[in-house]
């Protein structure tokens, strides 16, 4: 690809490697910022359910997520990148989970991983489990699987890491956190009588449009 | 181990003001039980427990069972002699009656000494709104207190004299009991790509039956 990045226009992308295998590394702030950050997600020590055996087998030596940077979990939310949503959500726990959520310092991410922390999956239709987390806390990568492989955990890091490197650091388009009229916090949801109050975050999850139920043909 | 019937007996006998009576399961598990009334349900379980005969030092299991009010309709047959000296009629009567809504509560009781059992023991509330409270057979097998916990959670039987009795799955503020049968759950149905059974009636409550489309 011969187009210029727009991190350094003067440069082509074949120009750059090739400067690279003469040993000189030409590059912006924001791209070495970024590529810095990317290798370094710590995720939260925090699991829900099953799909936490696996965010713990992906941590140990046959997986090791440290090759990706990512092995230092952290058992502080306050030390913590990445909060790995690690299966089913009940409503009760999902108060903490958003407090945890507020807890970390930006920039921060979420995954949600597996079946349960998506839709609520297996349990969707039920009373006491919370329809995916996506309703109370904006999430930056869904693995799905019940529960996903380790391997479907490093993938979903991998694509985590990419959008990392191609988040920009000023302008319009820099993240919630690097805008002055963003507010990192999501409003924590009480226990109520019969269900969570209120039931989503509605600057997150909109009420879906009115679907029209499918005709067997 | 004796029989329940036999067993029923030695209890009556034991406690003569007390009800026992012989449930009969007839399911191929043939699992018998033995209704005990409310009043004397934990004398009869330290009876149970402390026995040299049975020992059910071990209870298992501790659930719940709700019976809604429902109309039974029981079919009499008489039979009505024919006045003109010919063969009786018989007649089939059908009358309704309005089976009382209650609780119930079934305990599984084993012997780890005497390695028998299951005895399983069920105590039944007076109805489903304000006379729903059993004494806590906690005191006598520690294992029943969490699960009594559950029980009151789910079906909103009270426990006299459980040394803790509070929700155990759901929140302290929520107010339902939602293993009952008439529990409805907060209305919030998202889009499945395969309703069926109950979940088929929430998505035809919820989304619109398409347009007819024009001949």
């Amino acid at each position: 690809m011969n187009t210029a990045t727009p991190t350094d226009p003067g440069i082509t992308e074949t120009e750059r490697a090739e400067l690279r295998r003469h040993g000189i590394l030409l590059t912006g702030l924001e791209e070495l910022y970024n590529w810095g950050r990317s290798h370094s997600v710590w995720p939260l020590n925090f699991g829900l359910a099953c799909c936490a055996i696996e965010m713990i087998a992906a941590s140990m030596a046959k997986f090791d997520i440290a090759r990706f940077g990512s092995e230092v979990f952290r058992p502080s939310p306050r030390q913590a990148d990445l909060l790995i949503v690690s299966g089913t959500v009940t409503k009760k726990m999902a108060p903490q989970v958003v407090r945890l959520w507020n807890q970390m310092p930006e920039p921060k991410y979420c995954i949600a991983m597996g079946a349960c922390a998506i839709s609520g999956g297996p349990f969707k239709q039920g009373y006491n489990v919370l329809k995916g987390i996506d309703r109370y806390i904006p999430v930056d990568i869904y693995i799905p699987g019940c529960p996903p492989r380790p391997e479907a955990l490093l993938h979903g890091l991998v694509q985590l890491q990419e959008k990392i490197r191609r988040q920009a650091i000023s302008g319009p388009e820099a993240p919630r956190h690097l805008r002055a009229e963003g507010d990192c916090n999501c409003p924590i949801p009480e226990c109520g009588a019969h269900d969570l109050e209120p039931p989503q975050n509605a600057a997150l999850w909109p009420v879906p449009p009115a679907l029209v139920r499918p005709t067997r043909t | 181990m004796e029989t329940l019937a036999q067993l029923r007996d030695r209890l009556l006998a034991r406690f003569p003001a007390a009800e026992v009576t012989v449930v009969t399961n007839p399911s191929p598990s043939a699992q018998h039980a033995l209704r005990v009334d409310a009043h004397h349900a934990r004398e009869i379980a330290g009876f149970l427990r402390d026995d040299p005969a049975l020992q059910l030092d071990q209870c298992t299991n501790v659930t719940g069972i709700d019976w809604p009010e429902k109309e039974v309709v029981d079919a009499v047959r008489t039979t009505v002699p024919d006045p003109a000296g010919g063969t009786p009629r018989v007649v089939e009567e059908k009358i309704k009656r309005l089976e009382p809504g209650r609780l119930e509560v079934v305990y599984h009781l084993y012997s780890i000494a005497l390695r028998h059992g299951p005895v399983v023991l069920r105590l039944v509330t007076g109805n489903r709104t304000d006379a729903v409270t059993l004494p806590s057979l906690t005191p006598v097998w520690r294992s029943c207190e969490f699960q009594e916990r559950e029980v009151f959670d789910l079906f909103g039987v009270a426990f006299e004299g459980h040394p803790d009795l509070r929700r155990i799955l759901m929140w302290d503020g929520f107010q339902d009991h939602p293993m009952r049968r008439d529990y409805r759950e907060p209305d919030d149905y998202e889009w499945e790509p395969t309703p069926h059974g109950d979940v088929l009636a929430k998505a035809k409550r919820h989304y619109p039956a398409p347009a007819p489309s024009a001949p």
